[in-house]
């Protein structure tokens, strides 16, 4: 009877968590570079939308950026992108994401990484937003 | 109509009710760590369902124990 309680608070908690989650603000707008500081077929390494969330923007032709969060879904190494095989890699435990989407492609990786969304205004590249995805 | 069972089927009807129990339990336990794993995963749309089925177990479990007061006190 007392583990059954628990095993509902815990449930009423993260339902609270993630009421808390949806209300939170969007973060704010913020210029990672230069479209010109991007060479095409290369990464830039910034931070978004604060300094503990490292990202990795990736340029895989001329009119193509494609962003993700650079912790990798499985146990948060630092993933790097691989543009000629499309794909980005995991170090760590040979995990394999999509450069295209982010998904998960091969190894222990379950959940696609996080997609920054970028906007292109003049020459300069912003990130807008964080899109957590779970499939 | 109070039913009154001998000892020995009094038991076996606790045994009965206390792994429905253990049963109901491990599947909360499923629940709680499915629902972390999808919330932890960036998934909004799953804890809502998962309270209400927690809580319609914690119910069919305050049910059972009810139950057991119930038989308990045919006895006396």
């Amino acid at each position: 009877m007392l583990i059954s309680s628990a095993f509902s608070a815990g449930q009423f908690w993260i339902l609270f968590k993630n009421w808390q989650r949806n209300q939170a603000a969007a973060p704010p707008a913020q210029k990672i570079a230069n479209l010109a500081d991007i060479p095409v077929g290369g990464m830039l390494l910034f931070r978004y939308p604060n300094e503990h969330e490292p990202c990795i923007l990736v340029r895989p032709d001329e009119n193509t950026l494609v962003a993700y969060s650079q912790k990798c879904t499985h146990l948060s190494c630092a993933v790097i992108p691989n543009v000629a095989e499309n794909k980005i890699v995991c170090p760590c435990h040979q995990g394999y994401f999509s450069l295209d989407e982010g998904r998960p492609l091969a190894g222990p990786p379950q959940h696609p990484l996080p997609r920054i969304h970028v906007e292109v205004q003049g020459d300069e590249v912003f990130a807008t937003s964080v899109e957590l995805r779970s499939i | 109509m109070k039913q009154r069972f001998p000892r020995h089927q009094k038991m076996t009807i606790v045994h009965g009710i206390l792994s429905i129990v253990l049963i109901i339990d491990i599947v909360q336990l499923w629940l709680l760590i499915a629902t972390m794993n999808s919330y932890l995963g960036g998934d909004s749309g799953v804890p809502l369902p998962a309270l209400i089925f927690s809580c319609i177990c914690l119910l069919l479990n305050l049910g059972l124990l009810r139950f057991l007061y119930k038989l308990d006190r045919t006895a006396n």
